[in-house]
């Protein structure tokens, strides 16, 4: 069973984290996600840097910009995550556009992905039905597993249709909107996310877009088994860099003043 | 095999559309009805009555006399520059914003280089009295003040693209963003024939009212409807895929594409996307774009804002990959040596991307007898500055 399997069996709400490959430095990498680890983080998103990352709002967007500035390359981030099994038990996810993948090879990407220990991917642009028919066999022979996105405006049909490609959880986008938009929930959130829950899916449900503290945490997790928080983190890193992530993480899990 | 569009929405192995689920729906619904709209009776009645009546087509297919005498061969010039608007941009446009409001859209938002697709779509929205956001790099912004002003001047709002690069491919990107968060009451009308399908057939088709002239006009001045060669410039591609559209599978006619080779090829500032592409994944289309070896999408040269787009739609990739189009890439500096000897042979002054076309014939010889339709894409009042820049006049 692949680590994503085991991690949605513990009977928790999850917290997943993204953060930008090589920002705020460079070297960052291996320290912001034992950092993330040792802070009782449950999943982390490695998110691999493009130059023209289209479902991301500023925030995400300047990391990345930035990330690339600094030398920020797929070859690097595996030479940099090399040894991370060494010292890293939570489940990895790599999170990057298809060009930079499709460029370094599918198949050599997945198979550099196994050799690592990378536990899944999700690639925001490439679409349900092109990995169906294209890539499900490679990804599988090398035991990844590849997260799809559904949002307010997802028709039950293809709702469904995801559930049966999935085979880990599925990222359920809160909103119409790119990442770092909107913060918090309203009653069409609420509707959207009982309406999900209701379908009863094969896959359990990890809520993304529009969390950054305890309250959001909590409200998006009341029905789905965790919650992903990205430009809030982004945020905090920039600001404070990656010595402090552990009050980061503190200030979702427990209720502050 | 044919050169046109699968039922699948690839050109060969390019098109597709690689998008977020969360443009999904719109992709989907765009998907699901433009053939369906844009063939039904009363919305041709529609379009072909504005292309006449509004942009004033159809457009003239011109002799050019003294341009044929110099290079001793026949040469027939496409008069796009003659619309509304000065360019073929208007041909999408106006079929865009009839397909926007069949689907009961309220807002319209666009992306823009130099800024002609966005007057163009400023146009519509004012014709038809709906709102209109044009996205624009905040370095053309700065370089292409005249459109700018024509654009708030139509009623558009321009917003500042300030990520990446700061040019057309982050206005697209902003465009995009703009759809994701608006999903519902928005129509994207985008520019060219690059993006996710249907977006690359459904421009080519509202553009191929410019072959569909050619057809009948060349029939009465010539006897026949097929010139020996057709030329076009191409940057993401309309006018070219506008010109080649209903001769694609037809190989009596021989198709040169023309792209900006900028400062030169091999010089670092080129926007030969042809040469210099590798297949991926650019706006949600598979095709030849210009990258880093990492996959990261590189910013290209040309003294032509309306030529340096990174990626070139899917048709033209298939037409370079097969072989079809015979792709030859212009330097700025041959561009507008030919600009200039077009405007005082043939007392017009082209488009700098139109120039880039008739810088073939210094290229490439044809035999006295062939019939050669060039594209005259674009008129050059929006480049006068850099024509008087560059020529110090």
């Amino acid at each position: 069973m692949n680590r994503i399997q085991k991690k949605l069996q513990e009977n928790k709400k999850l917290l997943s984290i993204y953060f930008t490959a090589g920002y705020p430095n460079i070297d960052d990498t291996v320290t912001t996600i034992q950092n993330l680890e040792n802070s009782g983080v449950d999943m982390i998103e490695i998110g691999l840097p493009f130059s023209d990352p289209l479902a991301d709002g500023p925030t995400i967007q300047a990391s990345s910009t930035q990330a690339l500035k600094n030398g920020m390359t797929s070859e690097l981030l595996f030479k940099q995550l090399k040894d991370i099994r060494d010292t890293v038990k939570i489940p990895l996810i790599i999170m990057g556009y298809f060009n930079p993948i499709l460029q370094f090879g599918v198949e050599a990407f997945c198979k550099t992905c196994q050799d690592i220990g990378i536990d899944g991917l999700i690639i925001p642009d490439l679409p349900v039905d092109v990995y169906h028919s294209e890539y499900k066999s490679i990804f599988e022979s090398y035991g990844l597993i590849n997260i799809f996105l559904i949002t307010p405006q997802t028709s039950d049909d293809r709702i469904r249709y995801i559930d049966s490609v999935s085979n880990g959880f599925i990222y359920m986008v809160s909103s119409a909107s790119t990442t770092g938009a909107k913060s918090g929930f309203g009653p069409e959130q609420d509707a959207y996310f009982k309406r999900i829950a209701k379908m009863d899916l094969k896959n359990p449900q990890i809520v993304g877009f529009g969390i950054s503290n305890f309250k959001t945490f909590k409200h998006a997790t009341t029905h789905a088994k965790g919650a992903i928080i990205g430009s809030a983190f982004i945020k905090h890193v920039t600001h404070n860099g990656i010595n402090t992530i552990d009050q980061f993480t503190n200030s979702i899990i427990h209720e502050t003043i | 095999m044919s050169y046109n569009i699968d039922e699948k929405g690839y050109y060969g192995e390019f098109g597709g559309a690689y998008i977020p689920e969360m443009l999904y729906p719109n992709i989907e619904e765009l998907r699901q009805n433009y053939m369906k709209i844009s063939e039904d009776p009363s919305f041709k009645k529609e379009f072909n009555q504005l292309l006449k009546d509004y942009v004033g087509r159809p457009s003239p297919l011109y002799f050019a006399k003294r341009l044929s005498e110099k290079y001793n061969t026949k040469i027939y010039l496409k008069r796009e520059d003659l619309n509304h608007t000065g360019a073929h941009k208007v041909n999408n446009t106006i079929g865009q914003i009839l397909l926007a409001k069949k689907l009961g859209k309220s807002r319209i938002i666009a992306e823009t280089g130099a800024g002609q697709h966005g007057v163009a779509t400023a146009t519509v929205c004012a014709l038809m009295g709906i709102e209109c956001v044009v996205y624009m790099g905040e370095v053309d912004i700065a370089r292409q003040a005249p459109n700018v002003a024509r654009m708030k001047m139509l009623g558009a709002k321009v917003v500042p693209a300030l990520s990446g690069s700061r040019t057309l491919k982050d206005a697209t990107n902003e465009a995009m963003r703009d759809w994701i968060n608006n999903p519902v009451d928005t129509h994207y009308i985008v520019g060219s024939v690059v993006g996710p399908h249907p977006y690359p057939d459904m421009v080519a088709r509202f553009q191929a009212v410019v072959s569909e002239e050619i057809k009948w006009q060349l029939k009465e001045k010539e006897g026949t409807e097929n010139p020996d060669y057709l030329i076009a410039c191409v940057g993401g591609g309309s006018n070219a895929a506008g010109t080649y559209y209903h001769y694609l599978d037809n190989m009596d006619v021989k198709i040169i594409a023309v792209e900006a080779a900028g400062k030169g090829i091999d010089t670092g500032e080129s926007a030969a996307t042809s040469v210099l592409g590798k297949e991926g994944i650019i706006h949600g289309s598979k095709t030849l774009l210009m990258q880093t070896k990492d996959g990261q999408i590189t910013e290209p040269y040309s003294i032509s804002a309306g030529l340096d787009y990174p990626g070139v739609g899917p048709m033209h990739a298939n037409l370079y990959k097969t072989g079809r189009a015979e792709f030859i890439a212009i330097t700025d500096d041959e561009a507008m040596t030919a600009g200039l000897e077009l405007s005082q042979l043939e007392g017009i002054i082209p488009a700098i991307e139109t120039s880039h076309a008739f810088a073939v014939f210094e290229y490439k010889t044809f035999n006295p007898e062939d019939i050669i339709v060039v594209n005259l894409s674009g008129r050059g009042d929006k480049d006068l500055q850099n024509y008087i820049d560059y020529f110090k006049l």
